[in-house]
């Protein structure tokens, strides 16, 4: 069973790649856009909102744990 | 050719000029040292898995319902978009090393050497490596090639592009030698990230069922702004600790740009 191992490690890297977080994020923006588009509020502003959030985050932790 | 089809194509070139460049150092390191007709069959061989995949996989994709399409290609690739931007920036701040295709030709051919005896006729070792640095680096690129082009029916235009980028890494490969270590990697991977990421928001957005203001003409502002933002942090991040120089060795995986 290691080459299961070894797929689904690869998997995991290849698509969620150096930070989960991101692809979380990305999920879940994606869920509540269409959520919010199932409203009759506008629901386009809100992935140009997480995306550039998400990676802020994601580059303020990488710098902080580099010094 | 529209706006948005020279952005796929644009993209597909420049992200599998970057993996092209990296899957040619790793043949080069293990034809150099060992064996050049085994790397070579490596690399036939890896060349007819990915058109298989790419063969399969396109008509199921460009099956589905336009909606689901957009939801799933928009967020795979802004997760891809953000994990290239977000590694290009750390890269052109400084914190982290820049991807060194001379290091990493020296650090393959090593272990190469270190492999054993060459074997004569075919040489498993030369054949395994150049099999699989090119069905790695290549994945991506069938990966972007397939969810940029069937979201736009255009797989042919982005399989072009993707074709005419290793051709000329190929051919640059042949002229020098060596491992192409002036191509500006960070600066183009810097740039697939922000198509990346642009596209993916605008699809995304669609496919979860929200509509942009403007229509298609949205990505003339989301592509620059994206661009705009990511400068920022490079710069914001060089200001914060201006002595980070790009050190010389890559600590990247094999898989992810």
């Amino acid at each position: 069973m290691r080459w299961v191992d070894t797929l689904l490690r690869f998997v995991w890297d290849f698509v969620v790649g150096d930070d989960w977080r991101i692809a979380i994020g990305v999920v879940l923006a994606l869920g509540l856009t269409a959520l919010v588009a199932g409203s009759s509020v506008a629901a386009w502003w809100i992935l140009p909102v997480a995306a550039p959030a998400l990676l802020a985050f994601s580059v303020w932790r990488a710098a902080r744990s580099r010094g | 050719m529209s706006g948005a089809e020279f952005g796929l194509a644009l993209s597909v070139f420049l992200a599998c000029t970057v993996e092209a460049v990296e899957a040619l150092t790793i043949v080069l390191a293990v034809g150099f040292t060992r064996s050049w007709r085994s790397a070579f069959t490596g690399v036939g061989a890896a060349v007819v898995a990915l058109a298989v995949l790419t063969a399969a996989l396109g008509p199921a994709l460009t099956s589905l319902p336009i909606n689901t399409l957009r939801l799933v290609v928009g967020g795979f690739l802004l997760v891809f978009g953000l994990q290239w931007l977000r590694k290009a920036i750390l890269r052109a701040s400084g914190l982290k090393a820049l991807h060194d295709e001379g290091a990493a030709f020296e650090e393959e051919r090593l272990a190469a050497r270190g492999a054993g005896a060459v074997q004569t006729g075919f040489d498993g070792y030369s054949f395994t490596v150049a099999f699989k640095g090119v069905l790695l680096e290549g994945l991506e690129v069938v990966f972007i090639v397939l969810t940029f082009g069937a979201n736009q029916h255009r797989v042919g235009l982005a399989a072009g592009a993707a074709a005419v980028a290793v051709v000329l890494v190929i051919l640059a490969g042949i002229a020098v030698h060596a491992p192409l270590s002036q191509v500006p990697e960070n600066t183009m991977k810097f740039g697939v990230g922000v198509m990346l990421t642009s596209f993916g928001m605008f699809w995304g957005t669609e496919g979860a069922g929200a509509h942009w203001p403007a229509g298609d003409g949205a990505l003339l502002a989301i592509i620059p702004a994206t661009l705009l933002l990511a400068v920022a942090m490079v710069v914001a991040l060089r200001r914060r600790a201006p002595g980070a120089a790009p050190a010389a060795r890559s600590d990247d995986t094999a898989v992810h740009a």
